[in-house]
């Protein structure tokens, strides 16, 4: 007893005497992290006080007037749920209602991979919180795998594996010569990779060059995924975006469940709903049965409970409140129609102005290309004029969101492109 | 002479992928054949066609979460006074859960103000909700605060600001390891160790007293290797619901800067447990106030009841200005390849009612109202209990704090309390009161008395 409190008052001692001013940071030799590349350049766009700046670095969609939009479907759903539930936490798969209706968007309405019960689905933090859910799921399962990705990618592919510790390896997939698919040299690396490669596919629209593969390029490339045993990983992240139906812009994923791949599959309401910072999406992969599905379900919630617990309810409502009404589903299905459909006008209205300035250069990449993004074949130099002489902000890569492209800022758009692309 | 080709009445998939392989790579003889018959197909062999089995076949299912596996159990069971206190979930008198009237109201403003998109949040979330949470829990006139050394990254919840926080740490910090308290929440250790955190305990509860082990933590403490970080709650311990005095805090404090540890705040129930928030951030505050650096999670799960909108903020307290600038951009790279950005509508309803003195003002008293329900039940089931002559000592029912107790049931006395009384609760004999009502306290009271003088 008494040498108990003869220690603790020993300690007491000794620590009055230290002073926690003079201890220097724990952090003094913490470096400055690069910005996003992406994300840094809405930064410097906002800081730019020239009344002619234009943004079109990031993929957030913007109507012809340059301004964020709600969807209608959206603002109704809202109004709906806002005040009738409450807001406890959703299981950690998340949304059950929301995570079947997406399943139907990406699988089939009426798929019977749905009905079997054979996919294992959860509800995910966006494309970003589905891919990583997928990367750390591959590096526990599959300690010795790598992942195949295209090149180029979206740039944050390529930090989730990595933070996953999944090791990486690219195929070919941009030729930058034609501005389109290389597609011999991708039917190679897929042919030439060690059976039972991870690969990583967008499933439409590609980020950042939108060029996709065409539905006989699919076929072929799923039949030498089969040859060689690979898994196939779609990120999509832009259904109805690109060709402004849905339907249509699941053919890739279609195709690979034809042909009995067992996929996995990321999806996203970021775009095609507006739902961006609402963060709301869904990882699912696809299992032999049941049985399996159920396995691989509660393999996927344990990795989900120490990154963030349970995912956020609100945007997962929105969606399945959507999805599974009628009328707002079809106001939906109207409303992401109206958006592709402008961005398919704004690539005509782009390539024209370019050309009715006299380049001698092809610009027939712009409306070849699909979705969100135009790979405009523009040098990061060139960038660089585009955005110190004519505060134009776009990533150096020469990637255009055709999102941030309106009837009132092409013109001057096609003009500083002309300009730079002049001396190349 | 013209290869002839079999004609096939059913086309596989298989088969027309071969057909368009034939008509790419063929000779011209045979592509004009092909366009000329369309009906001709190559049958493909067994050998190409996909049976494929799946590359993650060989998992095994994962257990039951063992917190929100009670209240999968709970609702598979049809007794009709089945009773659940599993989840720390605030449930009111009625046993419903519980949405602010200051946040429905918050809700409505956003959702009624057109003028709000819904686009990306920064990589560490909302501005407004950052700056409002830092003086939350760190005080308005925080002088870390007014010097510009901390950093607070909008993160999903208490879990979220954990995790950010120690993968940080572990990509930063020189030091892998962290001492957990013993027990502590179920998912802290998974969560530091899938961070890439080496996780050891320190003596905290102590089952005879049923009270604080303050020898035991100080001992432990001391012996930790310089810099090791140590897991603080920062009121309301989950799940004994034991705290320690301002003194021992005071002495706390002092060991751990003497020993040049790095304490990490989880702040989860700041003004759950008192119905103060002021007073439930005092730990915090004593060790910002020494100048010091430290970590804090905070949650409002709780105390704003936006459990499922996974609203919560990690703070770094920094020696100086420019360091809390390096760690900002360094913990951006570990949330960006993580889920990007964090969901708004949580945030803005935080932010709403935080930067609104009547809005702040209305959400104190609905607060404390929840804490003060939780304090009366606490005193009904310790009346109920020495009503009925339970043996043994309950008196820490009223001693501890916040939205858990541990009432020192073992294994199987809980279970059979859920066979017999179909009581839902953690195998560790952790209860939420917030899941009691005056109306259930007289159940619970019979359950926990057939459970001492039956079971033992």
């Amino acid at each position: 007893m008494a040498s108990r409190t003869a220690i603790s008052r020993g300690i007491l001692r000794r620590s009055s005497t230290f002073g926690v001013r003079s201890v220097a940071s724990w952090w003094k030799n913490v470096d400055p992290a690069p910005k996003d590349p992406i994300l840094g350049v809405t930064e410097a766009f906002l800081a730019d006080p020239s009344p002619d700046k234009v943004n079109v670095g990031v993929g957030a969609y913007r109507d012809d007037n340059g301004k964020p939009v709600v969807l209608e479907c959206v603002r109704e759903a809202e109004s709906k749920i806002a005040g009738n539930l409450n807001m406890e936490y959703l299981p950690m798969g998340g949304s059950m209602k929301m995570v079947e209706e997406t399943l139907k968007l990406a699988y089939g309405e009426n798929s019977d991979l749905i009905k079997e019960k054979r996919i294992a689905a959860v509800q995910a933090l966006s494309g970003t919180g589905a891919c990583r859910l997928f990367a750390d799921f591959q590096k526990r399962f599959h300690p010795d795998s790598q992942i195949y990705i295209p090149v180029p990618t979206w740039a944050n592919h390529h930090n989730i594996w990595r933070d996953a510790q999944v090791p990486q390896r690219t195929f070919h997939y941009y030729h930058p010569e034609s501005k389109g698919l290389d597609f011999a040299s991708l039917m190679d690396d897929v042919k030439n990779a060690p059976s039972g490669s991870f690969f990583l596919l967008h499933a439409c629209a590609h980020n950042p060059t939108g060029v996709d593969p065409s539905e006989e390029q699919w076929r072929e490339i799923s039949y030498q995924f089969k040859v060689n045993g690979h898994f196939a990983f779609f990120d999509m992240a832009y259904q109805g975006f690109a060709s402004g139906d849905p339907e249509r812009d699941a053919k890739s994923i279609r195709i690979f469940l034809e042909d009995g791949h067992l996929i996995g599959c990321a999806q996203s309401y970021a775009k095609n709903m507006g739902l961006y910072g609402q963060r709301v999406g869904c990882l699912s992969v696809l299992c032999e049965d049941e049985t399996q599905a159920v396995v691989v379900k509660s393999q996927l919630q344990q990795i989900a409970r120490p990154m963030y617990s349970n995912p956020p309810v609100h945007g997962a409502l929105i969606v399945s409140t959507i999805l599974s009404d009628p009328d707002l589903k079809n106001l939906w299905l109207k409303e992401v129609k109206v958006m592709a459909d402008r961005i398919i006008g704004m690539r005509t209205a782009l390539r024209e102005n370019i050309e009715k300035l006299g380049s001698s250069l092809s610009w027939e990449h712009i409306t070849n290309q699909i979705g969100m993004f135009c790979y405009s074949g523009l040098t990061p130099e060139q960038v660089d004029r585009l955005t110190n002489e004519f505060h134009i902000y776009l990533t150096r890569n020469g990637r255009i969101s055709m999102a941030g492209v309106t009837t009132g800022n092409v013109g001057y758009l096609a003009n500083a492109i002309h300009e730079v692309s002049q001396s190349a | 002479m013209r290869p002839r080709f079999p004609l096939a009445t059913h086309v596989s998939p298989t088969d027309r992928r071969l057909s368009a392989l034939v008509r790419h790579l063929g000779d011209s003889s045979a592509s004009s054949m092909e366009s000329q018959n369309p009906n001709q197909t190559i049958s493909a062999s067994s050998t190409a066609a996909f049976n494929g089995d799946s590359v993650f076949g060989n998992i095994v299912r994962a257990p039951e979460d063992p917190i929100l596996g009670v209240t999968v159990a709970y609702n598979k069971d049809p007794s009709p006074t089945k009773l659940n206190l599993g989840v720390g979930a605030y449930r009111t008198e009625e046993g419903k859960p519980l949405v602010l009237n200051v946040v429905r109201r918050a809700e409505q403003l956003i959702v009624n103000d057109r003028s709000r998109v819904k686009e990306y949040l920064p990589i560490i979330g909302l501005t407004d909700f950052n700056k409002l949470s830092a003086k939350l829990i760190f005080g308005t006139d925080s002088p870390a605060i007014q010097e510009n050394r901390v950093t607070t990254v909008q993160c999903l919840s208490g879990t979220g600001s954990l995790r950010v926080g120690a993968e940080f740490l572990a990509r930063h910090y020189h030091q892998r390891l962290i001492y957990i308290p013993q027990p502590t929440w179920g998912n802290h250790p998974k969560i530091f160790t899938v961070a890439g955190l080496s996780v050891k305990t320190y003596r905290y509860y102590d089952p005879k007293t049923r009270g604080l082990n303050f020898q035991g933590l100080l001992e432990d403490l001391s012996s930790a290797p310089s810099g090791a970080i140590v897991l603080l709650h920062a009121c309301a311990h989950n799940p004994t619901g034991v705290d320690p005095t301002i003194e021992q805090w005071k002495q706390i404090r002092q060991l751990m800067r003497s020993k040049g540890l790095l304490p990490f705040f989880d702040s989860a129930y700041q003004g759950f447990a008192s119905g103060s928030l002021d007073a439930d951030a005092q730990p915090v505050r004593m060790f910002v106030a020494d100048g010091g650096e430290c970590l804090a999670a905070q949650s409002y799960a709780k105390n704003m009841g936006l459990y499922g909108e996974r609203v919560g903020a990690l703070s770094i307290v920094c020696k100086t200005e420019d360091v809390a600038s390096r760690v900002e951009s360094q913990l951006k790279l570990v949330i960006r390849p993580m889920y990007s950005s964090p969901p708004i509508h949580g945030a803005s309803i935080v932010a709403t009612i935080l930067k609104d003195k009547d809005m702040y003002n209305e959400w104190t008293v609905e607060l404390k109202a929840m804490a003060d329900r939780i304090i009366s039940m606490r005193q009904q089931l310790f009346d109920a209990l020495r009503a009925r002559g339970t043996p043994g000592d309950w008196s820490h029912i009223i001693k501890q704090i916040g939205m858990f107790t541990f009432t020192g049931l073992n294994t199987e006395q809980v279970a059979f309390m859920t066979k017999e009384y179909h009581i839902y609760m953690t195998s560790d004999g952790r209860i939420s009161m917030a899941g009691l009502s005056s109306r259930t306290v007289p159940l619970l009271a019979d359950a926990i008395h057939a459970a001492a003088t039956r079971v033992v």
